[in-house]
């Protein structure tokens, strides 16, 4: 039982960070109907940056700071430039314009940084909470924490502020929005640079577990992937339930079904995508299907 | 007459269309300030693309002054923050906000947070309905209660000059007489300026001051609302009554 | 669209125009043919990929530039291909000429398979789906270690030329490829020409219409993504046999998203768009890893977006272009 436990805490903490890229691919698609399929690369390339920052000797929680600013300013500019002139165009040219940032920005890191993997700080102190027979390491308590905080601002933003409010309303009907004066335009930008932040939020707390190269967000985004289109591609809280479940299935089936073993668990998220789309298209949560014809 | 010399809305030579096809073909008009004025008009004849042209949803050619103000050639939101609301054909209602957060978002623009709760307080005053309704998602409303709230939405904006497309559609004849009732005590209330397209000529011309009759993109009759009425030739073949 | 676009400008003289294009055709063959006379054998190993590619980009180019369909995950068929080919050869003893139809029977079987929840998915899910598959391949061919190789892989004999032939072996694998490409060529011709090939222009210009229409939807879509599927395969077979050597390494996520990328570049739809991919997937890495090892991805990348902005049809499309310009200053001149 404590062994399951185990298992299960283990789960949840590999689920956390698949929830935070996760809640950034559905800030997005909210607001603009978008899948980015960059945004597992955007969180590698903020890691990067914070990576750089404690290089340069910032205490990590700064450079924490830095990066999310840096990431948010990044996202905001992304929109602006590169998203903006296919807003409207039909799905496969937006698609394919995600894919062409996922490789270019894939590439970028890899230039200025190489593709040698690096370590990355880990800002949780070592060690363990034993209770019951169960560990919960510290950097596990730490990932679920921040990313729980994370839910919390966002969920402070969109319920309690006034850019929250337009936000909400933008991702309802633009057209709408704008008759009561909201520059959709930028709140859009603004959606964007929210997710890069969320996203970033993601990288820098997986660089640790992993190791820091261009390729280190590739694996993640399946999942994140498996736990938006579970909890359904337009809901945030969705987003993060499906994470945790993603999380849990993955290291369960891992440990003890002996035909997927530990080689075989990226074969789980490909199960959760097809069981969801097959039998619930709108995901857990979700409202709609992802149907944009 | 305002301080510049012309009307409080002047619009001039107004053309406007999408893409290919043109509907407006050089409309004009005046509205004084804290008028109500009507647009009639059969089905087709570019009511809808008129206001759609005053607030910046399509691209226009010719002139449009709020106050000396020019508006072609802006935003809807840049129009909108001019205070310009525009309550749209559909109604524009955000389905999944609550209530009182499409009211809020209706006042988006403004940061006088006291005063937003003052007029929260006045919107409810005009519709207790909506008052009831507060937490409940506006998706879930009726016809009727949607189009208050749009109305409300648009009053928040504090507006100087308030668009109102079709607030007649859809709603049982009785809640329509309500809703005009009540544009009207706004007006009276609020000096705020009206401009409303609709169908149902009776009503709006019971609450407007001047009309315009709108046909195949053109004004084809301008003139007091009394007169409008009592012209026959008008009564038949758009208000679809003999007098 | 250039398709249309072009038989919309068609000049006032057909006849020379279909004279001249009868030329240059015959005059590329020619080329085509005596280059692997003319070049070192690395170089025509090089053209033998770009061929291998192109026949790749044949089959995603049905699928996403005819049908408007997304597949992230088509480096997954041509896996299935190489390695079918490898095993029927490394374990079976097959004499290689077969295994190119069995690559592709067995690529077009899978598709046919998969098309049946693709059909199902919708344009971002397709493409989540096609994703997911690829990231899964590549463990999945690690763990069958006794047929597959494992990490380490298999390694084949390459086909041998015969001895009447005369030729080398790069020259021998260069014409294999290229008979080949020819064929995928014709065939890939004569699916657009038939009732396929209209079904799929209308679900992609309009799906509803198209479904109103009464288009069998589902039907040409699960076809659609079975065809393209079967030339990946055969793709993968002709890699098999030029590289006579086939490891899970070789077919990551990464195959995919270039093949993409390639076809993108090339030009979406257009006829000359998968050999130009080809020549772009093969060249524009070797020629710029020199820079940086990143060059190629930096290239990519902003390639792709680019070409999405202001040349939706490719280099495919620029170069149609620039010959209708130049073909319009002849004729004025």
């Amino acid at each position: 039982m404590a062994g399951f436990l185990q298992q299960v805490v283990e789960g949840l903490g590999a689920g956390a960070i698949y929830a935070s890229l996760a809640l950034a691919l559905v800030l997005i698609y909210r607001f603009t109907g978008i899948v980015n399929f960059a945004q597992g690369e955007l969180a590698m390339f903020a890691t990067y940056i914070a990576w750089q920052f404690t290089h340069a000797g910032v205490p990590f929680w700064l450079a924490l700071v830095l990066t999310l600013a840096v990431a948010f300013a990044g996202g905001m500019l992304i929109e602006r430039v590169v998203v903006r002139p296919v807003e409207g165009a039909p799905e496969l040219t937006v698609v394919i314009v995600t894919v062409g940032l996922f490789i270019l920005v894939n590439a970028a890191a890899g230039w200025i940084w190489s593709f040698l993997i690096k370590d990355f700080p880990n800002p949780f102190p070592r060690g363990a909470l034993e209770a019951g027979g169960v560990g919960v390491a510290y950097s596990t308590l730490g990932v679920m924490g921040v990313v729980a905080a994370v839910m919390g601002l966002l969920y402070l933003l969109f319920r309690h502020t006034k850019i929250g409010l337009g936000m909400r309303a933008v991702a309802s009907g633009p057209e709408s929005a704008r008759l009561v004066g909201i520059r959709v335009g930028w709140t859009l930008a603004l959606g964007w640079g929210l997710a890069a932040t969320v996203g970033a939020v993601s990288g820098v707390l997986v660089a640790p577990l992993l190791f820091l190269e261009p390729n280190m967000m590739g694996g993640v985004l399946i999942y994140a992937f498996a736990a938006a289109t579970l909890g359904g591609f337009d809901s945030p809280a969705g987003a993060v339930v499906g994470g945790l479940v993603v999380g849990v299935a993955e290291t369960l089936s891992g440990a003890y079904l002996d035909f997927v073993g530990s080689d075989l668990k990226v074969g789980v998220p490909l199960a959760i995508i097809l069981g969801v789309l097959l039998l619930r298209p709108q995901g857990l949560f979700g409202r709609a299907a992802v149907e944009r014809a | 007459m305002n301080a510049k010399g012309g009307a409080f809305l002047e619009v001039e030579d107004l053309h406007a269309g999408y893409g290919d096809v043109r509907v407006l073909h050089g409309v004009g008009l005046s509205v004084g300030q804290g008028e109500i004025c009507a647009i009639l008009g059969p089905n087709g004849a570019g009511k809808t693309t008129l206001l759609r042209a005053l607030c910046g949803m399509v691209r226009v050619r010719g002139a449009v002054r709020l106050d000396g103000v020019p508006l072609a050639g802006r935003s809807p939101d840049a129009v909108a923050r001019l205070g310009v609301a525009h309550v749209p054909e559909g109604r524009g209602t955000f389905m999944p906000l609550t209530v009182e957060e499409n009211l809020r978002v209706g006042a988006y623009t403004r940061r006088d947070r006291a005063a937003v709760r003052d007029d929260l307080e006045r919107v409810y005053g005009y519709f207790p309905a909506l008052k009831k309704r507060l937490r409940q998602q506006a998706g879930s409303l009726s016809g009727g209660e949607q189009q208050m709230l749009a109305i409300g939405r648009a009053l928040m904006l504090r507006p100087r000059l308030l668009l109102l497309d079709e607030p007649s559609l859809g709603l049982a004849p009785m809640v329509t007489r309500e809703l005009f009732g009540i544009v009207a005590s706004i007006n009276r209330e609020e000096r705020t300026t009206v401009v409303v397209v609709e169908q149902n000529a009776h009503l709006a011309l019971d609450v407007a001051g001047q009309a315009h009759v709108l046909e195949t993109g053109r004004i084809a009759l301008s003139g007091s609302a009394a007169d409008i009425r009592a012209d026959e030739q008008v009564a038949q073949s758009y208000l679809g009554y003999r007098i | 669209m250039a398709e249309r676009r072009g038989t919309g400008r068609r000049g006032p003289v057909p006849a020379v125009r279909a004279r001249w294009r009868g030329l240059l055709l015959t005059a590329a063959l020619l080329a085509v043919c005596a280059a692997p006379f003319q070049l070192v054998p690395f170089r025509v190993f090089q053209l033998t990929m770009v061929l291998v590619y192109t026949v790749a980009l044949i089959g995603l180019n049905l699928l996403v530039g005819h049908g408007g369909q997304i597949s992230l995950g088509h480096g997954a068929f041509f896996a299935v291909g190489a390695y079918g080919t490898a095993i029927m050869m490394f374990h079976g003893g097959w004499p290689y000429p077969v295994t190119l139809p069995a690559a592709a029977a067995v690529a077009f079987a899978i598709g046919l398979a998969l098309g049946v929840p693709a059909t199902r998915l919708h344009g971002l899910y397709l493409a989540l789906v096609t994703l997911a598959i690829a990231i899964f391949l590549v463990p999945l061919l690690k763990r069958f270690e006794s047929v597959t190789g494992g990490s380490m892989g298999l390694t084949l004999a390459k086909p041998r030329p015969p001895a009447w032939s005369g030729l080398a072996e790069d020259q021998w694998l260069y014409f294999l490829t290229l008979a080949a490409a020819l064929l995928a060529l014709a065939v890939n011709h004569s699916l657009l020409r038939s009732r396929v090939g209209r079904a799929l222009h209308a679900v992609r210009d309009n799906e509803t219409a198209a479904e109103v229409m009464g288009v069998r939807l589902a039907f040409h879509k699960r076809m659609a993504f079975a065809w393209s599927a079967m030339f990946a395969g055969a793709a993968g077979c002709l890699y098999t046999w030029v590289i006579g050597f086939v490891s899970p390494d070789s077919f990551t996520v990464n195959l995919s998203i270039t093949l993409l990328a390639g076809l993108v570049i090339g030009g979406l739809g257009a006829t000359w768009g998968p050999l130009l991919g080809g020549l772009f997937v093969m060249f524009v890495p070797s020629l710029s890893q020199d820079v940086n090892k990143a060059a190629p991805g930096v290239i990519f990348g902003l390639l792709i977006i680019v070409v999405m902005y202001v040349a939706p049809t490719g280099l495919a499309g620029l170069v149609r272009r620039a010959a209708h310009s130049f073909g319009r200053t002849l004729r004025k001149g």
